[in-house]
Formats: structure tokens, C-alpha cells, sequence
């Protein structure tokens, strides 16, 4: 087996290349916290005791290896987990201080707040271009022409797709490219003004000239956005968070700066995963 | 080598005595089919003239005349059964493939599938306890239940299976985006499998359509234009099977031109479900 190159050396290469275009918005409070979160499907215990808090206008990345918990434990963010037969979540998932699994809490409503994009793009293939950006609204009760053609072009242009749409917005969505059509997803998750987004794998499905874009599209939303990112792909985490969250066999091993992590992590575990030795 | 070498001759020879052999099935499952199709035809086209879908049937030992009364008959029982099946079959299919993983979902499936099989002409007995006796006449009302109660299960298990089809990444999508369940079901779920779900019921209609025994004693016939639909009403099927055991020659003539118009509207259906197929994307806007 060869000998995995130094942490440190490794991974400071990547901070020097990621440029902040944008100004950070206020970061002061956690926008969610997780205290210790369990996340099961029928006996199966997929997240066990999950505490995090997920700073305001920052891109937290959350890796480890495929079956830890990453993905069960994101979906029960958005009270997404508990749409699978049998899956139930145990702790306390704090948005702005409100407790999402509260008896009073409405699913529907915390879904407007947290939007999600999927690993692989999903836009409705009734729907055009246009139809698939403004679905959130429309299926909601917006009715108004105006507001919805504003919504459209603005979301799209925050998901970096206008330029490219915009005389086609008539299309099938399906018609669109791997890339595009996920930047469509992301575009239909924006027009309903989300306080928090999170993407699953959002980029695992595309193309490395695709996955850049998403990339940088991150980079851009976070100025008043709070996104949490999963992914297995380490450089992208270490490319495009401000916080990195290390898991395994579901439970939370470490967390911290994205450069601290990658570079000092705290935990062998961390620090045997980043340097390749497992996973 | 676990599997022993065969000669690669007999192999290829194996192959094509097999192709030959499901080749010659086929042929042989369309011989009478196309037998009944252009025997019906023939008989029919010579029969069939502008009065057969204009007149209304001749009194016994005139000639000429015609079926209009009964292809609007036809129609009427067929506008009836759907207002019957399509709702219960539609909605009680979302539910069976979004909601029926259940013993209550397996028991409706179950019962579904009985209804299904069960002889068409029982169906009509049903109706004429349920509705002709209490209302003491044979009505349009009656017929278009009992060819409604013979469509549910066949829209509702069509639209289970297309409904089963849609990926669950659309239900997550929409779901993610804050759109409430019975929206989402309605509204992209089943919105995304219309297209399987009309030639669904394009196929269950030209199906109904066909059947004669349920309306023997529930619609009944009548030689005249019947506008109330509590009253007895003519239908193309009944028509040609009082026509074709009656002993008169232009009678028989006029059940092949009613047979040629009943073989016509099943594929003039099946066409048009076809058609709706392919405008999936005609509507999309802007």
C-alpha cells in the first residue's frame, strides 16, 4: 500500500483557489441545531445521536463514506425521512429556535423554509421550463401572472441558468442537460424562498464542467442562504464549505472550519478518511 | 467449461427452428382475427348507408330505416357509466398505489380483481335488483350503472399500475418544495402518468361499450329517440343481437352495419388514445 501524503500538504493547495465573490452575510447564530438527533427505518438505527448546529449563510459539508448517515440524516431536516414506511426520528431539530418535530410543527410549511435538491436532477417531466420553476408557487395557491414571471427569472438567474433558458422557457424541462436540469431543480427550490437548502449529493450525477458550476452556484447562494451539503466527494467539500462535518457508521465524529478539518483534523477517524486509508 | 460445447451448426439450427416456430404462432393467432375483421367489413359496408345513422328503426316487414336512436343510445349509457367509473376508478386507483399497502389496500385490490372477473351479465342482474325493480321500469339510469360498476375495477387497477410507475423523485421533489400531499398526488403524481391513465380509460370505455349482457335487463331497447334517462334506451349492442336472432333479412343486414359501427368506435378509440400519447408536451406554455 503506498503512504498517503500528509494531510496538511494535501489539502492547503485547495483553499488557496477558492475565491470569496461574495460578501458573508450575518453568520453570529446557528440558523439549525441538531441536539442529538437518531434517525431510524424500523429497527435499522441509521443516525445515532447527532448534535451540530448549521451556521447562517455559511455552506456546511457533511462527508463520509456511502451508509453513514449522511444522506438519513439530512433528509431528517427537512422532515423528509419520516415520508419512508417505517422511519421515525427521535431529538431535537431546532429552526430559528423552533423545535421542527414539535406536535404543532407543519411539515408543509417547514419545507417551504428548507428546500432540498436531490442527487439526481428530478424536474417534473409534464412540466416546461417554466412550469417546473414556478410549480412551488403555482401548486401553492400564486395565481398572479406578474409575480410568477418575476419569481421564474429571478430564480433562474440565481441557479445561473437565464442566459441560457430564457428563449426556450416553453421546453420540457426533461429536455434540458444532466447539468442544466439540476440547476433547474435548484432554481425550482429557490423560487419558493427557502431560508435553508439542502443539497444531497447535488453534483454526483453530473459531469466534472457541470459539478464546477453547481459549485460555484453554491458559492454565490450563500450569501443569503444557508446550505447544507452532502457529498462523498471530499475536495468538494473542502472547495466549497465553510464547515465541514465528518460522519461514520452514523454518528458525528468531528466538525469544524473547513480548512481545520481538512488540514488538523482532531479524530484518527477524520484524519484516516481525508488521507484515503478507508472509505 | 461447466456447460457442455454444443456444435455451433446445431445451434444456429435449434435457433432458427424456434424464430420459425413463434413466427408461425403468430400468424396463426391473427387468422381470426382478420377473419372477423374483414368478414365484418364486407357484411357490414354493404349494409351501411346514411340512413342506418339518420332513421330510426322500421316497423316489422318495412325495409330501410336505421340505429341513430341507438347510437345515441350507445353514447348516453357510455356518458353515464363514466360518470360512474371514472371518479371512483381514478381516485380509488391513486389511493390503492399511494395508500394501499395496507390489508385494507390488498382487500380492495382482491375485490377489485373478483369484480373483474366476474360474468358481465351477473353485474346486470345486481343492477336490476338494486335500481329496475325499486324504480319498476328498465331505465338509461340503470344501464349506465351497470356498465359503470363493470368499468371501476378496470380504471381503478390501470391507474394503480401507472400510478406505480411515477418515480418517487417526483413525489420527493414536490414534497420538498412544501406542496401538500393530496396536492402533490393529484397535481404531479397522477398529473405525470395522464397520459397512461386516458388510453386507460379510452381502453375500459371501447370495453364497456361492447357489452351487451349487462344492459338486457337494466337500459333494455326501445325503437324510438328516448331523451329521459329514467326511461328504457336503445343501444348499438342490444340492437344488433335483437337484430341478427330476428328471422327478417334486412334485419340481419342492418346487425352487420351495427357491428361494422361497434368495431369502428372500439378503433377509432384506441386510435385516439394513441393520439393523446403523443401530445404529452403540446400544452406546455410559453
Amino acid at each position: 500500500m503506498m503512504e498517503a501524503p500528509a494531510a496538511g500538504s494535501l489539502w492547503s493547495r485547495f483553499f488557496e483557489s477558492v475565491d470569496r465573490v461574495v460578501p458573508l452575510g450575518d453568520a453570529e447564530v446557528d440558523r439549525i441545531q441538531a441536539i442529538d438527533v437518531h434517525a431510524y427505518f424500523g429497527r435499522t438505527h441509521a443516525v445515532r445521536g447527532v448534535s451540530i448546529g448549521f451556521a447562517t449563510n455559511r455552506i456546511t459539508a457533511i462527508i463520509g463514506p456511502s451508509g453513514c448517515g449522511k444522506s438519513t440524516f439530512l433528509r431528517t431536516l427537512n422532515r423528509m425521512h419520516e415520508l419512508v414506511p417505517g422511519a421515525r426520528v427521535e431529538g431535537r431539530l431546532l429552526l430559528d429556535g423552533e423545535d421542527i418535530y414539535a406536535s404543532d410543527a407543519d411539515p408543509v410549511v417547514i419545507r417551504r423554509r428548507i428546500g432540498m435538491v436531490f442527487q439526481r436532477p428530478n424536474p417534473f417531466p409534464t412540466m416546461s421550463i417554466y412550469d417546473n420553476v414556478a410549480a412551488g408557487l403555482r401548486l401553492n395557491g400564486v395565481r398572479d401572472r406578474r409575480v410568477l414571471d418575476e419569481v421564474v427569472e429571478q430564480s433562474l438567474r440565481h441557479a445561473a441558468l437565464w442566459d441560457e433558458v430564457k428563449d426556450v422557457l416553453g421546453r420540457p424541462g426533461a429536455g434540458l442537460s444532466g447539468g442544466q436540469q439540476q440547476r433547474l431543480c435548484i432554481a425550482r427550490a429557490l423560487a419558493v424562498k427557502p431560508e435553508v437548502l439542502l443539497m444531497d449529493e447535488p453534483a454526483s450525477a453530473l459531469d466534472p464542467a457541470s459539478t464546477l458550476k453547481i459549485e460555484e452556484l453554491a458559492k454565490t447562494l450563500r450569501g443569503n442562504l444557508t446550505i447544507v451539503l452532502v457529498t462523498h466527494n471530499m475536495q468538494q467539500a473542502a472547495r466549497v464549505s465553510d464547515t465541514t462535518a465528518f460522519m461514520l457508521n452514523g454518528e458525528l465524529v468531528e466538525s469544524g472550519p473547513t480548512s481545520e478539518l481538512f488540514t488538523r483534523p482532531k479524530d484518527r477517524r477524520t484524519e484516516d478518511y481525508i488521507t484515503g486509508r478507508f472509505g | 467449461m461447466i456447460v457442455p460445447a454444443v456444435p455451433a451448426g446445431r445451434r444456429r439450427l435449434g435457433d432458427r427452428v424456434m424464430t420459425a416456430f413463434t413466427f408461425v404462432a403468430v400468424l396463426i393467432a391473427l387468422v381470426p382475427l382478420f377473419s372477423v375483421l374483414i368478414y365484418v367489413i364486407l357484411q357490414g359496408a354493404s349494409a351501411l348507408n346514411w340512413d342506418f345513422f339518420t332513421q330510426l328503426p322500421k316497423p316489422v316487414g318495412e325495409t330501410g330505416g336505421g340505429m341513430a336512436n341507438a347510437i345515441v343510445g350507445t353514447l348516453t349509457l357510455i356518458g353515464l357509466a363514466s360518470c360512474i367509473g371514472l371518479p371512483i376508478g381514478i381516485l380509488g386507483g391513486v389511493y390503492l398505489a399511494e395508500l394501499g399497502d395496507g390489508p385494507l389496500g390488498a382487500w380492495i385490490r382482491f375485490t377489485a380483481d373478483v369484480l373483474n372477473g366476474v360474468p358481465s351479465i351477473v353485474v346486470g342482474v345486481f343492477v336490476y335488483a338494486l335500481i329496475v325493480v325499486p324504480m319498476h321500469r328498465f331505465s338509461a339510469f340503470a344501464g349506465g350503472a351497470a356498465l359503470g360498476i363493470m368499468m371501476i375495477p378496470l380504471v381503478m387497477r390501470t391507474t394503480e399500475e401507472l400510478v406505480r410507475l411515477v418515480p418517487n423523485s417526483l413525489r420527493e421533489a414536490s414534497l420538498a418544495l412544501g406542496i401538500p400531499w393530496w396536492v402533490t398526488t393529484l397535481r404531479i403524481v397522477l398529473r405525470t402518468a395522464t397520459v397512461g391513465v386516458i388510453t386507460g380509460v379510452v381502453l375500459a370505455i371501447a370495453r364497456i361499450g361492447g357489452e351487451t349482457a349487462p344492459l338486457l335487463f337494466t337500459a333494455f331497447n326501445n325503437q324510438y329517440w328516448q331523451t329521459r334517462l329514467d326511461q328504457p334506451i336503445a343501444s348499438l349492442t342490444v340492437q344488433l343481437y335483437n337484430y341478427a336472432i330476428a328471422p327478417y333479412d334486412d334485419w340481419h343486414r342492418q346487425a352487420w352495419a351495427a357491428a361494422l359501427v361497434l368495431m369502428s368506435i372500439t378503433l377509432i378509440l384506441n386510435i385516439a388514445a394513441r393520439l393523446v400519447g403523443r401530445q404529452r408536451f403540446a400544452k406546455a406554455r410559453r
